[in-house]
């Protein structure tokens, strides 16, 4: 079982995240993260998902997305030509004692603390998984409140495009 | 030229060349059907007992004509009822779009009367689906749900409008459809190479032919590359007919009720060569133990269906017909490998294993035969499900493509009536026989009203075993003959029901008879209602039990 990032463009309309979301639920394949915005183009979107499974659970996934009308184009961002970020937002409990060694851990991380309440901190975290991971076991003796997390988001490495430059050509627009 | 939504949704079906739709009346739909009382003259609209009558009815009529089927039916439960004909149409790739009607912008999502969110219901069995929330949109919504229905592989697509859409003004100006082109692109030189190369090497090859040589009309290529080839052909439920049954190298059904010869040949092929074929669990049975011994080529519209069921060794994607014309041509002047010993040991097991059930009585299978030799094998077949559906495909000899409509995908008691409906709209001049079970043919016998109503000459075979004659026969075979719910010796007395719609009923219970009773039922040029008290003990074989490897387990009559 390999954990794959897969880059979706869609056209923005009112239900494309259940056409797409649609196929993993029903045909079972495993979904870690989906995180979704617009595009400089309000008219389409870009998905990341975050899959897991064998290749060839791979293979059927990128192909019965790529049959949705609502899908322009699907690709699977590579582990080794793909930047990949993520942003988490983590409450951990702080007080007078502990809110200083708190701070110095976050700044190791070049993370941030967002918000401080006399009980808590609210720390803004962006990094690849490893590095979220260990921010999370360095708090967690602290007692970590509340997470959220946006899901991976992801671009391929240098000047490859999602789109092919022949598709881009085609007028299918830079993104 | 500024019209209302309802009248720009007519005026875009006649752009599509729609001439016929099937549907039901409601609330939200008002202004629809009061526009298409306007349009009269250029829309026939037929009237079903029920909404799901007239999507297997749109069904019927676009598997049988090749063209799209159009079904319109209310927000709330007439969408409802639409759902199970709109999944049996996507199941086996049927071009239909579905028109919904729903409640006015401004009540949408409030729960109220008659609403249903029909584009979230249908959205796993739609190709794609639409709501229209601009009244600037629907045109251009409707010629792009037609592209879509029949672009590529086909399949149906729904409009849900809005009522208040339907009363709205707009400027309407009228546009040429957008071409409907084969799919090409991806039948490259180095796919057909591939391609050619498995077929040079090959001594046994095994042609399974699917729903797609159908869809694509490919019989005259199919025909040539059989021929050339010398290869023996096996067919999937929605492939019969691509080749005609009467073809030297024609095998039969493979899979679940499929000969034993296709089985066998599926077993011991050394290369597999599906065109327009899913390799279906119905076909497969076992995905470890199926063709062991094969190379797997598929040739496909569809992309996913590579690698989905089976994992191939070579494919062509793209439209089934223009694929075969691409691998001709390759063909041409290439020697291929000797398959006559192959074609031997096919014929030897075609000898030992033909299809055979026991004589005396009056038997399903002889019936269907006789339909067979009184209709010249040139009937167009619909079927229910069940017993019924695969005496139909074993016993009667297809000889043309669109000629036996089954639900073969979603598998839909209730499917046969509706679509002999739409079969005979679509084909005035064709004979159309309904081979039905008497559990099927009470879900939707309803659907006799309308066929008496438009004096459509169809012939409802029930084969009438007082059962639910697939499930029993698996509670006989595989739960210890406990016939939980599967018997059903209902006092229905099927002439007097076929009588009081207005029909024409026999009875039907002597083998002797059964000449007389289909040739007075083909002269009758009224519906016409056939009961047939079969034994009950009849049952469908070859049966290989789910799970199994396809040439091992198989049942056969005497077991």
């Amino acid at each position: 079982m390999n954990r794959y990032v897969i880059s979706v463009l869609v056209d923005n309309h009112s239900g494309v995240l259940s056409r797409v979301a649609g196929p993993f639920s029903r045909r079972g394949y495993n979904i870690d993260s989906i995180s979704v915005g617009e595009t400089l183009d309000p008219t389409k979107s870009r998905m990341t998902i975050v899959a897991h499974g064998d290749d060839a659970i791979i293979e059927q996934i990128t192909k019965q997305l790529s049959k949705l009308i609502d899908v322009l184009k699907v690709a699977i961002l590579p582990a080794e030509n793909s930047v990949y970020r993520e942003l988490v937002l983590i409450k951990v409990r702080a007080d007078d004692q502990t809110r200083a060694t708190i701070s110095d851990v976050v700044d190791v991380f070049r993370a941030k603390i967002i918000d401080i309440a006399p009980q808590s901190v609210t720390v803004e975290i962006t990094g690849d998984r490893p590095k979220i991971q260990a921010l999370i076991d360095l708090l967690t003796p602290h007692g970590i409140l509340e997470v959220a997390r946006t899901g991976l988001v992801g671009l391929h490495r240098g000047d490859q495009n999602i789109l092919t430059q022949e598709e881009i050509e085609n007028g299918k627009a830079v993104l | 030229m500024l019209l209302t939504g309802a009248e720009i949704l007519i005026e875009c079906l006649l752009e599509q060349q729609v001439d016929t739709i099937f549907g039901y009346p409601g609330g939200a739909v008002l202004n629809i059907y009061d526009a298409l009382a306007k349009y009269s003259d250029r829309i026939t609209h037929y009237l079903p007992s029920h909404e799901q009558g007239a999507a297997h009815a749109a069904d019927g009529y676009a598997r049988s004509t090749g063209k799209v089927g159009v079904c319109l039916a209310t927000s709330g439960p007439g969408a409802t009822n639409l759902v199970t004909g709109i999944a049996t149409a996507y199941m086996d790739s049927v071009p239909l779009v579905a028109i919904t009607g729903n409640v006015a912008l401004s009540l949408l999502g409030k729960d109220s009367f008659q609403e249903v969110d029909i584009t979230g219901i249908t959205m796993p069995i739609t190709k794609h689906n639409f709501i229209v929330k601009n009244v600037e949109e629907l045109a251009s919504i409707v010629r792009k749900a037609f592209f879509i229905a029949q672009d590529g592989r086909p399949g149906p697509v729904l409009i849900d409008i809005p009522k208040d859409i339907t009363a709205q003004k707009a400027e309407y100006v009228r546009a040429v459809p957008q071409p409907i082109e084969r799919h090409t692109k991806h039948i490259t030189s180095a796919a057909v190479e591939k391609a050619l190369r498995m077929l040079k090497q090959s001594e046994r090859p095994l042609i399974y032919v699917g729903g797609g040589a159908v869809q694509s009309d490919a019989q005259a290529e199919l025909e040539e590359f059989v021929d050339i080839l010398k290869a023996p052909v096996a067919s999937s439920l929605m492939g019969l007919g691509a080749l005609p049954s009467t073809n030297p190298y024609f095998c039969g059904l493979i899979g679940m009720h499929g000969t034993r010869t296709s089985n066998l040949a599926a077993s011991k092929c050394d290369l597999l060569i599906a065109i327009g074929a899913r390799f279906s669990d119905r076909v497969v049975s076992n995905p470890k133990r199926f063709a062991p011994n094969a190379s797997i080529l598929q040739i496909d519209i569809d992309p996913a269906e590579i690698n989905k069921n089976i994992q191939t060794h070579g494919y062509i994607i793209g439209d089934v017909k223009i694929a075969l014309q691409k691998l001709l041509e390759a063909m041409a002047d290439e020697e291929f490998k000797d398959t006559s010993p192959w074609l031997t040991q096919i014929n030897e097991w075609r000898e030992k294993y033909p299809l055979t059930y026991r004589d005396g009585i009056l038997r399903p299978q002889y019936i269907v035969e006789r339909i067979c030799a009184l209709t010249k094998g040139e009937a167009l077949i619909t079927t229910e499900v069940g017993q019924n559906q695969i005496w139909a495909a074993q016993y009667y000899q297809f000889s043309r493509p669109r000629t036996f409509i089954s639900s073969g995908g979603l598998g839909t008691m209730g499917f046969g009536l509706g679509a002999a409906i739409g079969a005979q709209i679509g084909n005035p001049d064709k004979t159309v026989i309904n081979i039905a079970g008497d559990g099927s043919f009470r879900m939707n016998c309803n659907e006799l009203a309308t066929a008496v109503e438009y004096e459509l000459p169809i012939i409802v075979v029930i084969l009438n075993n007082h059962a639910l004659g697939m499930v029993k026969q698996w509670q006989d075979l595989f739960y210890d003959r406990r016939f939980s719910q599967s018997i059903i010796e209902r006092q229905t007395d099927f002439v007097k029901l076929a009588e009081a719609y207005g029909a024409v009923g026999f009875n039907l219970t002597r083998k002797e008879d059964v000449d007389e009773v289909i040739t007075a039922a083909l002269a009758a040029k009224r519906p016409v209602v056939i009961n047939c008290e079969i034994d009950p003990e009849d049952k469908v074989f070859p049966f290989i039990p789910p799970g199994a490897a396809v040439d091992e387990l198989i049942m056969e009559v005497n077991q």
